[in-house]
C-alpha cells in the first residue's frame, strides 16, 4: 500500500505557545488512522495545518500528499485535492433541505440556475451510500444528530473525497448511532476512502483504526499498528496522559446516610404536545453520601426528568412530590429548586451551563450571587476570593479567574460549571453527562470531585451514557427506558449486560 | 488554547496593554480628538462656557435614554419606540399643564408613571410571550407617534409655566457666599465664578481619583491585570482635568444646570447598578446566555420586563426635559431620536448580541455624537453632511469593535 499522506516535522507556533512541535504522521492509502490525545494536545491544530486553515508558510515542516509536496493556501485548496474535514460542530444549515445542504457551495447548476432533478437524484444516491433513506427535500432540522452526521459524510462524498477527516464524530451520538457511523467508516474504507478519525472514545478507536497515533502536548508520542501488535486501552491511555492510570475510577468508601431526596409519582408531559407523556410515574431517592446513577439510552428521558425536577425547566403539567429530608419542597422555579438544595449540572455546558463571553469568576458566582454580596451590592474582593478558592480546589487550569470561559478546554469548562454549583451549596447535585467530551485526565479529576462530594455527605444523582462510568462510580443505578424507570440495581448486581437486558426486555 | 491568551497578569508593557484595551481608550481618545479638532476649527467656540452649557442641555435627553437603552441592549433586546414615547410623554405633560391646568409636581408624577406603564406594556410581550423586541417596539414606535399626534391634535402646545421649564433650563443657585465667588473670579481673571459648580467639579474629580486608586490597590492585591502606572495616571489625569475644566467653564457662565444634576446622578446610579449590584450582574448574564442564566436561577422573563419598564420611565423623564427645553410639545418631538440613542450605545461599545456594554461607554458615546452635531452645526455644515458623517462614525466604531475582537480571538 502506498502512502497517501505524510506530515513531517510539523511545528506551529502561536505568540507565546508552541502548539505543535515536530509532529510526524503518516496515512497509507485506504487505511483508517486514529488520532488520539487529550484536549489541547494539538489534534485540531494539526488538522487545521493539513487542511490549509493555517496556510503553507505559517508552519514549519513538510506535507507530502499523493506523492508530491503539498502547500495549501486555504481550505478550498485542500478540498480540491480531496481532503475534507467534518468538524465536531456540524456545519449544516438547519432550515435548508438535505439536498440543498449537500450541494451547498457545489450546486448542480448551469449558468447559475440549479438543476433540481439532478440535485435530487444525486442526493438519493449519496444518501443510499451512507445508509439513509430520507427524502432529499427533508429539512436538516427534522433529523437527529446521528443522521445529520451522516448527511455531512454524504456531503463529503459528493466532493470526490480521498482523505476524509472526522473530528470527534460520535461525541454527540447515541450508542446505536455511533455504531452505525463506525460501520459506515469501515464500509467507506472498503471503497478505498482513506480516513482520519479524531476521538476520545478508545473502544471506538480500537474498533475501526488500522493505526493509532497518539499526540501529547503538541508532540507525536507513539504510533501503534493494529495489524501487527496488540493495542490495549491502557497502552493508549498511558501514552495520552504520560503516566500509568492504575484505575480509571478513583476509589471511594461507600457509605450511605439518611435519605436526602425523594421523588414520588413524577409525571411530565411534552412541552409542545400536551397529550404526550414524557416521564411516567418516576420514583427515586438519593441518600446522603450516595452516588446514584441513571442509565438508559439516548432519548430515554433522563435529561427531561432532571430538568423537570429543576424548576420545571422542561415539560408541562409536571406533577408529583419532591421531598428533602422527608419534608416536601417546592421546585416550581429554578431559584426555588436551588434554594431547596438542588443543583443541576447540564449536559450541554456551552449552551446551557456557561456564559462563554464572561469570565470564570462571574460564571462561578452566578448561581449564588447573594453569597458574594452585601444586600444587593456585590463585593468584588469576596467574589475573587471565592473564584480563586474553586480554581485551586478543582484545579482549573487558567492563568487567572478573569479569563473568559470561552478560552478554556472542555475539561476546564466543566470544572467551572461544577464550581458554580458547588458554590450554590446544594445538598443534592444532579450531574448530567458530567464527563462528556472531556479527556481522560480531566475525567479522573471530575470523578475525584464527585467522590469528595459524597464524602461530605452530599447526594449525587448522575446521568451518563457511558455505562462503565456508571458502574465504576455509582452505589445504585436506576435504569430508565422510554420515560419510566424499568429497574434498580445495586453496585454489586449491576453490569452492562444486566442494564441492557432491563432496557431491551422492557 | 488555554494558555495562549495571557499568562502574564500584572505589569504589562504600555503597548501590550493599549492593544488589549484599545476599545475603552479608543473611545475616550476619540472624544478628546474630536473635541480638540472642533475647538481648533471653530476658533475656540466649541468650549466657550455658553456652548458647553448648550452642549450639555442639548444632549441631556439622549444621555438619559442611553442609560436605559444600554440595559435593554445588554439584556439582548432593542427598543425602537423611545423617540415616540418621549414625544408622547412631552405631549401628555403639555396637555396636563397647559390645557388641564394640573400642577407641575402632579404632572411629573403622572408622566413618569405613564412612561413605566408604556414600558411595561411593551416589555410584557417581549418578556412573557417571547415576541422579538424589534417588532414589539417597532409597533410601539408607530402607536405612540400616532398617540402624540392625537393628543396634540397635530398642533404644538405651550408655553409651560416657569417651574416646569426649570427642569431643563434652570440652574442651581450658588450656595456659597457671593464674595467667595467674586474673589476666585478675580484671582482667575474671570468675570464671575459660580463656586458651587466649580467645587462640584473639584469634588467629582477627587472622588474619581479616590475610587480609581482604591480599585487599583485592590486589583493589585488580587493579582488582576493592572494598567502600567504611566497610563493609569495619564488616564485619571485626563478625566479629572476634563471634569474640572467643564465645570469651571459652566461656573463662569450660569453655573450648574439642573439637567446636569439629573444626568450626573442618573449616570452614577446606573453605573453602580449595572456594575456592582446583584440585579445588574444578572442582566449581563441574561444577555450573555439566556438559557444558562435561567438554569442558574436568574428570573430572566421578569428582568427583561423590568428592563423595558425602566426604559419607559427614562424615556418619560427625557420627554419632559425635551418639552421643557423647547418650552412646548410638538408632534414632531422625538422623531427618529431612538436612532441617536441606539447609536450612542453601540458607539459606546455595547454588543448587538447582548451581554456586553457599559454605562460610561454609552454616556461617552452620546457625548461623542453630541459634540459632532454641535461642532458641525457651529461650522455651518448642512444637515445632509451631518447625517452622513454620523452614520460613518457609527459604522467605524462597530467595525473597530469587530476588528479588535477578531484580533483577540
Amino acid at each position: 500500500m502506498s502512502t497517501l499522506l505524510e506530515m513531517q516535522g510539523i511545528t506551529k507556533e502561536f505568540p507565546g505557545v508552541k502548539a505543535l512541535d515536530k509532529v510526524d504522521l503518516s496515512v497509507d492509502e485506504g487505511e483508517i488512522l486514529a488520532l488520539v490525545g487529550e484536549n489541547g494536545a494539538g489534534k485540531s491544530t494539526l488538522m487545521k495545518v493539513l487542511s490549509g486553515v493555517y496556510p503553507a508558510g505559517s508552519y514549519k515542516g513538510n506535507i507530502n500528499y499523493d506523492g508530491a509536496l503539498a502547500e495549501f493556501s486555504d481550505v478550498s485548496d485542500s478540498e480540491e485535492r480531496g481532503i475534507i474535514i467534518i468538524h465536531q460542530e456540524l456545519a449544516l444549515v438547519p432550515l435548508l433541505s438535505i439536498a440543498e445542504n449537500i450541494f451547498l457551495g457545489n450546486e448542480r447548476a448551469k449558468g447559475g440556475v440549479i438543476n433540481w432533478r439532478e440535485t435530487d437524484k444525486s442526493t438519493v444516491d449519496l444518501l443510499r451510500k451512507v445508509g439513509l433513506s430520507e427524502a432529499p427535500g427533508t429539512l436538516i432540522d427534522k433529523l437527529g444528530v446521528g443522521k445529520q452526521q451522516l448527511v455531512e459524510i454524504a456531503k463529503a462524498l459528493s466532493k470526490e473525497v480521498r482523505l476524509l477527516i472526522l473530528d470527534e464524530p460520535t461525541a454527540a451520538l447515541s450508542e446505536s448511532d455511533s455504531q452505525a457511523l463506525l460501520d459506515l467508516m469501515l464500509e467507506l474504507k472498503k471503497q478505498g476512502v482513506t480516513q482520519i478519525i479524531i476521538s476520545h472514545k478508545l473502544n471506538e478507536v480500537r474498533r475501526v483504526a488500522d493505526k493509532i497515533t497518539v499526540i501529547r502536548d503538541g508532540r507525536s508520542i507513539s504510533t501503534m499498528h493494529a495489524r501487527t501488535e496488540e493495542i490495549t486501552e491502557d497502552r493508549i491511555v498511558h501514552d495520552m496522559v504520560g503516566r500509568d492510570m492504575e484505575q480509571r475510577y478513583p476509589t471511594r468508601e461507600r457509605k450511605s446516610g439518611e435519605e436526602l431526596l425523594r421523588i414520588r409519582d413524577w409525571n411530565v408531559y411534552h412541552p409542545l404536545h400536551a397529550s404526550r407523556k414524557v416521564i411516567h410515574d418516576v420514583e427515586l431517592s438519593v441518600n446522603a453520601g450516595e452516588v446514584v446513577g441513571i442509565a438508559g439510552l439516548m432519548g430515554a428521558g433522563r435529561t427531561e426528568l432532571a430538568m423537570s425536577l429543576f424548576g420545571r425547566s422542561y415539560g408541562q403539567k409536571v406533577t408529583g412530590t419532591v421531598e428533602m429530608h422527608g419534608k416536601p419542597i417546592d421546585v416550581s422555579t429554578v431559584s426555588n429548586a436551588i434554594e431547596a438544595g438542588i443543583a443541576y449540572v447540564t449536559e450541554d455546558r456551552k449552551e446551557l451551563g456557561l456564559i462563554l463571553d464572561e469570565t470564570i469568576q462571574r460564571n462561578i458566582t452566578l448561581a449564588n450571587l447573594s453569597g458574594v454580596a452585601r444586600g444587593q451590592v456585590l463585593q468584588e474582593a469576596t467574589e475573587t476570593e471565592v473564584a480563586e478558592r474553586y480554581r485551586k480546589a478543582l484545579n482549573i487550569r487558567t492563568p487567572s479567574v478573569f479569563q473568559k470561559t470561552v478560552n478554556l478546554s472542555g475539561g476546564n469548562q466543566q470544572k467551572v460549571v461544577l464550581s458554580k454549583w458547588l458554590f450554590a451549596q446544594p445538598e443534592v447535585l444532579i450531574l448530567d453527562e458530567p464527563t462528556r467530551g472531556i479527556d481522560v485526565g480531566a475525567k479522573f479529576e471530575i470523578y475525584g470531585i464527585i467522590n469528595d462530594l459524597s464524602a461530605q455527605g452530599k447526594g449525587v444523582l448522575m446521568i451518563s451514557s457511558e455505562m462503565p462510568e456508571l458502574l465504576g462510580m455509582c452505589d445504585r443505578i436506576y435504569v430508565m427506558n422510554e420515560g419510566a424507570f424499568v429497574g434498580e440495581l445495586s453496585a454489586e448486581e449491576a453490569s452492562q449486560e444486566r442494564i441492557m437486558s432491563l432496557i431491551v426486555t422492557d | 488554547m488555554t494558555d495562549s491568551n495571557s499568562r502574564e497578569t500584572a505589569a504589562l508593557g504600555i503597548g501590550a496593554y493599549l492593544a488589549r484595551h484599545m476599545r475603552e481608550f479608543g473611545l475616550l481618545f476619540a472624544l478628546i480628538a474630536i473635541m480638540a479638532f472642533f475647538q481648533i476649527v471653530t476658533n475656540g467656540t466649541l468650549l466657550k462656557p455658553v456652548n458647553v452649557t448648550n452642549l450639555l442641555l442639548q444632549n441631556s435627553y439622549i444621555v438619559i435614554m442611553a442609560l436605559g437603552m444600554l440595559i435593554v441592549i445588554v439584556a439582548g433586546h432593542i427598543d425602537l419606540s423611545v423617540g415616540s414615547v418621549m414625544g408622547f410623554v412631552g405631549a401628555l405633560a403639555a396637555v396636563m399643564i397647559v390645557e388641564l391646568d394640573q400642577p407641575t409636581w402632579f404632572t411629573i408624577i403622572v408622566c413618569i408613571f405613564a412612561g413605566g406603564v408604556i414600558g411595561a406594556a411593551q416589555g410584557y410581550w417581549v418578556a412573557y410571550w417571547g415576541i422579538p423586541s424589534f417588532i414589539v417596539t417597532l409597533a410601539g414606535m408607530l402607536v405612540f407617534r400616532g398617540a402624540s399626534l392625537w393628543l396634540l391634535e397635530g398642533q404644538s402646545l405651550g408655553p409651560f409655566p416657569r417651574e416646569f421649564q426649570l427642569i431643563a433650563n434652570g440652574f442651581v443657585p450658588d450656595v456659597f457666599p457671593s464674595g467667595l465667588g467674586a474673589a476666585v473670579a478675580d484671582m482667575l481673571g474671570q468675570r464671575q465664578v459660580n463656586m458651587l459648580a466649580f467645587s462640584v467639579g473639584l469634588l467629582a474629580a477627587g472622588v474619581i481619583i479616590w475610587l480609581e486608586l482604591k480599585k487599583r490597590t485592590q486589583n493589585k492585591k488580587y493579582g488582576m491585570e493592572i494598567e502600567p502606572a504611566a497610563f493609569f495616571w495619564s488616564r485619571i489625569g485626563i478625566v479629572a482635568f476634563a471634569l474640572v475644566f467643564i465645570l469651571f467653564k459652566l461656573s463662569t457662565f450660569r453655573g450648574l444646570p439642573n439637567v446636569l444634576i439629573t444626568m450626573g446622578v442618573l449616570t452614577v446610579l446606573y453605573a453602580f447598578f449595572t456594575e456592582r449590584t446583584v440585579t445588574g450582574r444578572r442582566i449581563y448574564a441574561l444577555g450573555g446566555n439566556v438559557k444558562a442564566a435561567k438554569l442558574s436561577g436568574v428570573k430572566t422573563a421578569r428582568l427583561t420586563f423590568l428592563a423595558f419598564v425602566n426604559m419607559g420611565v427614562l424615556a418619560a423623564i427625557a420627554g419632559m426635559v425635551f418639552a421643557a427645553r423647547l418650552n412646548s410639545a410638538t408632534p414632531k418631538a422625538g422623531f427618529a431620536l431612538e436612532l441617536d440613542v441606539i447609536a450612542a450605545v453601540f458607539i459606546g461599545g455595547a454588543s448587538m448580541s447582548g451581554g456586553v456594554g457599559k454605562i460610561v461607554g454609552a454616556v461617552v458615546g452620546a457625548f461623542l455624537m453630541g459634540v459632532l452635531n454641535n461642532g458641525m452645526s457651529i461650522l455651518g455644515i448642512g444637515i445632509d453632511y451631518q447625517q452622513m458623517i454620523k452614520g460613518l462614525v457609527l459604522l467605524a466604531a462597530v467595525i473597530f469593535d469587530v476588528y479588535n475582537k477578531s484580533k483577540q480571538g
